[in-house]
């Protein structure tokens, strides 16, 4: 069996799936298909009879999977999760990635391979975009909180907005907080006595 | 010098050992830090334990059992170190089949497995049900439940695993017409008027183990004052838990948002056993419901272990003398006894017995005098000797 291996990607996020897919379609080698998360995923499995299955390890949807590798009937094809025995960080790097695939038994490692690669390659830059966008979010946050204890300050004290920020983080540092916690206590005690 | 471990767990309100442990200082007291992980699935957590992404798990009692007979996903051993607690699960059915039920006179006393059984069976038709994982005993007590009674597994009879958050939908889709759950998801359900519970699993077999604390093969040899500290910080965790004043600051603690992140009253239900079981507010108690401490219940017996061999030996057509052998080889009641010794824990004198021959609590030998083991009896009265 040579012929185009079949993926299966379980994704619910549509713009993450397309990403994968074209992450994973160089050449045109693969027959690539995408199913949201639902409780049917096994039965969709069964149906499609891929190779191949990407599911993202944050998915609870990954134990229906485990359902496959007991699989007993007789057109049933055993699928268990992908490792290589030869190559222990591959495995790694994938669940560091945050991928996991399942595969039909008696694939060759290094046709699994280049698919995995890819998967962990597309997954990691998710993993990045996660972690900058919630940087960013919450750097924003905290910005604007500070922004309004400076507000409070400076509206009850009559100090400067230079005077009100060096309050907050004198006060920061003498009690060993951060500015925007310090900023937030501020904020919620001002909410409450207006 | 405080030694950090990284603990999964799965928001379940049997999570409370590990998280009374380290809440109410009983890990301090041995000078470890438990650093918690919440991990999205089962088989995620097994593949984390394996990988050592995590130092220990909270885990379903029979995967460590199935990875011992070559089913898992990655190779090596896995070690049993404890039980966590015992039963804890409840079984949910759908609307529909409660209505079902009820017309055919079939009244919900949330207790007697055998009424239960017969009138879900009596429904004539073919049952699918829904579990979190293929290997957990919320799959082995349903089989073996419905099987007692008479219903043909597998045709008869259609397990599947099917994730907790998804569960209630697929109850209100049609595509399951039951699950057994560990609480509080059952209780959820019912709250948001998907299901009316059945059963406490309790009421199956009432010393069924339920979920235990494993770790890699060698990792509790690797360093004994780390292994021999989390496991006095659980037996005192679990004794703490089983007193019953305990069990509203233990809920307080587990509804936190870092750990099970609901409402109180909902967490509460399970660890009270004061249950509302259906969506029109009926109220039942359940007696047990789930156990962390009495009756020698963290104790790992290598019968409990053989029992789940077994059954998925069977259940999967393997070899039931090289299962049972695999399966016993994983609950380390050597680590146990020797990490417990110092604190006066019970340690029964044997390390597997009979499972389902005792009908009250009962004295049985103890390395320092006796240990009352709790009643044993599976719903059926069958009798399981692990050396038959």
């Amino acid at each position: 069996m040579q012929g185009k291996l079949s993926i299966l990607v379980v994704e619910s996020d549509p713009d993450r799936a397309r990403q994968i897919v074209d992450g994973l379609s160089g050449g045109d080698a693969f027959a690539i298909s995408v199913v949201s998360e639902s409780s049917g995923l096994a039965r969709h499995v069964a149906e499609r009879q891929p190779d191949v299955v990407l599911i993202d390890v944050e998915s609870p949807s990954r134990d229906s999977l485990e359902d496959l590798a007991i699989a007993s009937g007789p057109l049933d094809r055993p699928v268990a999760m992908f490792v290589d025995r030869s190559d222990d960080t591959l495995t790694k790097s994938a669940v560091e990635a945050g991928v996991s695939a399942y595969v039909v038994d008696g694939l060759q490692a290094h046709r699994i391979r280049p698919i995995l690669d890819a998967a962990i390659s597309r997954f990691n830059v998710f993993k990045r975009m996660r972690t900058e966008l919630e940087t960013t979010k919450r750097a924003l946050e905290e910005r604007k909180v500070i922004d309004r204890a400076k507000g409070i300050l400076m509206k009850a004290r009559g100090l400067s907005e230079e005077e009100a920020y060096g309050l907050l983080r004198k006060t920061a540092m003498d009690s060993g907080r951060r500015v925007s916690d310090v900023a937030e206590s501020l904020v919620t005690a001002a909410g409450l006595l207006s | 010098m405080t030694r950090v471990l990284k603990v999964g767990f799965i928001p379940l309100t049997d999570a409370a050992p590990l998280v009374i442990a380290q809440e109410i200082g009983f890990a301090a007291e041995e000078n470890i830090a438990l650093d918690f992980l919440r991990v999205p699935s089962w088989s995620a957590m097994r593949d984390y334990l394996m990988l050592g992404h995590i130092d220990v798990a909270h885990m379903l009692a029979p995967i460590p059992v199935a990875n011992s007979l070559g089913l898992g996903s990655v190779e090596g051993d896995l070690d049993v170190l404890a039980a966590l607690n015992l039963s804890g699960n409840a079984i949910t059915v759908s609307c529909d089949v409660a209505r079902e039920m009820r017309a055919a006179g079939y009244r919900f006393d949330f207790a007697d497995a055998m009424a239960a059984g017969r009138a879900l069976i009596g429904l004539g038709r073919q049952l699918r049900i829904g579990v979190p994982f293929p290997f957990s005993m919320h799959a082995e007590l349903l089989y073996y439940w419905l099987e007692a009674l008479g219903l043909a597994a597998p045709q008869a009879l259609s397990v599947r695993t099917v994730p907790p958050p998804l569960m209630a939908e697929a109850l209100a889709q049609g595509e399951i017409d039951a699950f057994c759950v560990g609480e509080p998801w059952g209780s959820l359900a019912v709250e948001n008027g998907h299901g009316t519970l059945l059963l406490p699993t309790s009421a199956i077999w009432n010393t069924a183990i339920e979920k235990v604390v494993a770790a890699r093969r060698g990792w509790a040899e690797a360093d004994p004052e780390r292994a021999g500290g989390l496991l006095r910080a659980l037996w005192k965790a679990g004794r703490w838990l089983d007193q019953p004043e305990k069990r509203g600051t233990a809920a307080e603690i587990l509804a936190r948002p870092d750990y099970l992140d609901l409402p109180v009253g909902l967490v509460e239900r399970a660890l009270r056993g004061d249950f509302v079981t259906s969506p029109h507010g009926d109220i039942r108690h359940a007696d047990r419901f789930v156990t962390f401490h009495d009756g020698a219940a963290n104790f790992p017996w290598r019968s409990q272990a053989a029992w789940m061999g077994m059954r998925i030996a069977k259940r999967l057509g393997l070899d039931r003398r090289e299962s049972i052998a695999a399966a016993k080889a994983v609950f380390r009641t050597d680590l146990y006894r020797a990490h417990l010794r110092g604190i006066r824990a019970d340690l029964p004198s044997a390390s597997e017995k009979v499972e389902g021959t005792l009908d009250h609590p009962t004295a049985v030998p103890s390395e320092t005098g006796r240990v009352i083991l709790a009643a044993d009896r599976f719903f059926d009265g069958s009798v399981f000797d692990p050396m038959a």
